[in-house]
């Protein structure tokens, strides 16, 4: 009959624990600044006792088994939680190892006299301790994507402001390159902000456009050509000297397109057309 | 057959398009249309498209035609009220509307058809 892991562990459930908080504690690379001692902990505890409770003599060679689904549970929320928080993957793994060193240790001295069972059981617990730290790496993965992805997104959002800068003027700075989807989202703030003031001029400032190839130059006149369709003219500014030397060489033909070199003389163009003038008024003393 | 409405507004035609637009329907419009402006020596056409939110290649080549056809009648045609959606679609279409006016409403529109005709009446009224 061969000694039973799970029985052996959830006997000394504590003792492991204690181990294993004290490894995690003594460790160099703890992170008392983004997680306190005592959330640590309840987090080691609720891991281990949902471990113990699913771990049984069958199951223990069948790492993939579905039993393990709430361990596995546990751990990507962890592991998640953590990529968020700003933990290294490094911290994250050394986390999930140092569980396998204590469970590890207990199991040593329980069975220090029976050899053949402490090696096969030895085997099994790394294996499957193995098993969750590839899940959690792939967890920790998936979680900064999401945390990367949601910036992506964020930046899209927040670089594409469509300002009013007067009555029936509208003035979009890009900053950054000009892709595909970002033309897309670009287009339709534009326009959707055309139809919400029913401004007839758009000025559309590339001045944070770190370089115009033909791709992006290609989608500014998409851009010019639909807030045409709308009814609205487009006036394009900040060309850098730079810009203007990559878009002649490249033979990209921007005549039918009202071109500024500075955002104020777009808008010095763009009064012209609305028929405005800016005066400077002299107060005089009475 | 459903047949779309054109109005007559002194020198100019006012089409309202206020149902989907399926392809026997526009070029009945056409058609339509360029008798009108034949008929009332219009100068000046102004389509709303504002209801429309969908819009396919063959619209955008028909309102395009329109304009051609128009323009050698001697009217100009202006397209208003465009959707965002619809001027996003049509241009990823590749279909620019070149020679077409566009404005954002109907009342921009007459204001841009007035600007691009001298009407002959006026210049009478005015010599005498």
């Amino acid at each position: 009959m061969p000694t039973d892991l799970s029985k052996i562990l959830r006997k000394k459930r504590n003792d492991i624990l204690e181990l294993w908080m004290k490894q995690q504690l003594q460790d160099e690379g703890l992170r008392e600044d983004l997680i306190s001692n005592v959330e640590l902990r309840e987090q080691s505890e609720e891991l281990l006792d949902v471990l113990l409770k699913t771990l049984t003599a069958e199951n223990l060679t069948h790492a993939h088994s579905d039993d393990f689904e709430p361990v596995i549970e546990i751990l990507s929320g962890i592991s998640i939680s953590r990529a968020k928080q700003g933990f290294s993957p490094r911290e994250t793994g050394v986390y999930i190892f140092s569980l396998k060193d204590a469970l590890l240790s207990i199991l040593q001295a329980e069975l220090k006299d029976n050899f053949q069972d402490l090696f096969q059981l030895t085997l099994g617990l790394n294996k499957l301790i193995d098993h969750f730290s590839v899940n959690t790496f792939e967890t920790f993965i998936k979680g900064r994507e999401e945390v990367i992805l949601r910036q992506t997104d964020e930046i899209a959002e927040i670089s594409t402001p469509v300002i009013r800068v007067w009555d029936n003027i509208l003035a979009l700075p890009i900053i950054g390159t000009l892709d595909s989807s970002r033309t897309q989202v670009v287009m339709e703030n534009l326009l959707q902000e055309i139809v919400d003031t029913g401004s007839s001029i758009a000025i559309l400032d590339i001045s944070g456009v770190p370089a115009v190839d033909s791709l992006v130059a290609q989608h500014l006149i998409k851009t010019v050509s639909a807030t045409r369709l709308m009814g609205a003219e487009c006036i394009i500014s900040g060309i850098r000297p730079e810009i203007a030397q990559t878009v002649v060489h490249l033979g990209i033909d921007l005549s039918n397109i009202v071109t500024k070199a500075t955002l104020s003389s777009a808008l010095r163009h763009a009064f012209t057309m609305l028929q405005l003038e800016v005066k400077k008024v002299t107060f005089k003393e009475k | 057959m459903d047949r779309i409405p054109i109005l007559r507004m002194g020198p100019f035609l006012l089409v309202t398009i206020q149902t989907d637009l399926y392809d026997r329907l526009a070029l009945s419009l056409e058609a339509d249309l360029v008798q009108m402006v034949s008929k009332t020596g219009a100068r000046g056409v102004l389509i709303d498209i504002s209801a429309q939110s969908i819009v396919d290649s063959f619209m955008g080549r028909i309102i395009g035609n329109i304009a051609s056809m128009c323009k050698i009648l001697d009217a100009e045609t202006v397209v208003v009220g465009m959707q965002p959606a619809v001027a996003i679609t049509l241009i990823e279409l590749g279909l620019e509307l070149k020679g077409v006016y566009t404005a954002l409403n109907v009342e921009r529109g007459m204001e841009l058809l007035q600007s691009k005709i001298t009407l002959p009446t006026e210049d009478t009224e005015e010599e005498e």
